[in-house]
């Protein structure tokens, strides 16, 4: 089965106790494929910009944040900060289609491929739809033309049916 | 639009646009009409056929096939426009009836012989063979 992204949102926050009866409760909005890692990763961030362990804590809620139009194609926008081999940078990437889980995967894929960073080094810090207008790269911006066309060029046949497959072609 | 007669004069007729109609040959689709709603990007559309049975969905192009027919419709067209659309440009019967659409069926035809009926194709192409032979033969002797 092909890796698929989705988008949770985890709330939690540290064990009420006699002295702190009420503590904030914080939200975490990750790509993950799944719940478990979602609140790994919620764990991860708090333990980092909170003094709140896993252990102290308790995670209140994880919801899935399905997409709202995916029939509608849209230019996503995201901000990345990754860890290099020299050291760490921020990034603004554009991505254009349909979902944001479909978009973050393939920031993913591009930030392993262009900046060979793992998937444990990028973390998305904020995702945004962007307007045509205000698109930055060129990749997304060749598209936002009304009359649109082009060839598909240089088409290299395939076999639809396995019985049809060989390895080997003439 | 330099580029696009630029490309003309390249000889490309078929273009990825917004209205084209398509043939989805692989996947869960393959064998499918649809029409291209949105571009997404180089290697993606946004495609739809109401009357062929296509939800709206990404549509990868390496498994489309470019038609020459393109409908008179805006980007991102709801459902019940396109089927109007569709309709109206009768794209059922102007598909079955190009080549295109009649190889389909006749594929489809063959594909649903029974053994009898597969029998008697056989002698009938034996004979069609012997009746073209004969014919050749005749013009062959007629030239000399």
């Amino acid at each position: 089965p092909e890796l698929q992204y989705r988008q949770y949102q985890v709330v939690g926050r540290k064990i009420p106790t006699e002295s702190d009866p009420t503590p904030p409760m914080y939200r975490l909005k990750v790509f993950a494929q799944d719940e478990v890692f979602a609140k790994s990763r919620f764990w991860y961030y708090m333990n980092r910009l909170r003094k709140v362990k896993k252990s102290v804590g308790e995670v209140l809620r994880v919801i899935e944040i399905k997409e709202k139009s995916p029939n509608q194609v849209k230019n996503y926008g995201i901000w990345i900060r990754y860890d290099s081999r020299s050291g760490t940078h921020n990034m603004y990437k554009e991505a254009r289609g349909t979902s944001l889980n479909g978009a973050i995967k393939e920031i993913y894929e591009e930030m392993g491929s262009r900046h060979r960073a793992r998937h444990s080094v990028v973390q998305i810090v904020k995702t945004d739809i962007i307007p045509a207008a205000e698109c930055r790269r060129d990749n997304t911006t060749q598209f936002h033309d009304s009359k649109i066309a082009f060839p598909l060029k240089h088409r290299l046949p395939r076999s639809n049916k396995k019985s049809h497959k060989s390895t080997f072609k003439a | 639009n330099i580029e696009k007669t630029n490309l003309l004069k390249m000889g490309f007729k078929r273009f990825v646009q917004v209205g084209r109609v398509v043939y989805i040959n692989y996947g869960p689709e393959n064998g499918k009409l649809a029409v291209v709603l949105d571009i997404i990007d180089n290697n993606r559309v946004l495609v739809e056929g109401p009357t062929t049975g296509v939800e709206r969905q990404q549509m990868p192009l390496k498994r489309v096939n470019l038609t020459d027919y393109v409908l008179p419709i805006q980007r991102g067209f709801r459902t019940g426009n396109l089927t109007k659309a569709i309709n109206d440009f009768d794209l059922e019967g102007k598909f079955n009836s190009s080549s295109w659409g009649q190889r389909l069926s006749n594929r489809q035809l063959r594909a649903g012989l029974t053994d009898y009926q597969r029998f008697e194709l056989m002698l009938l192409r034996k004979q069609k063979s012997y009746l073209l032979k004969r014919a050749v033969a005749k013009a062959k002797k007629a030239a000399k």
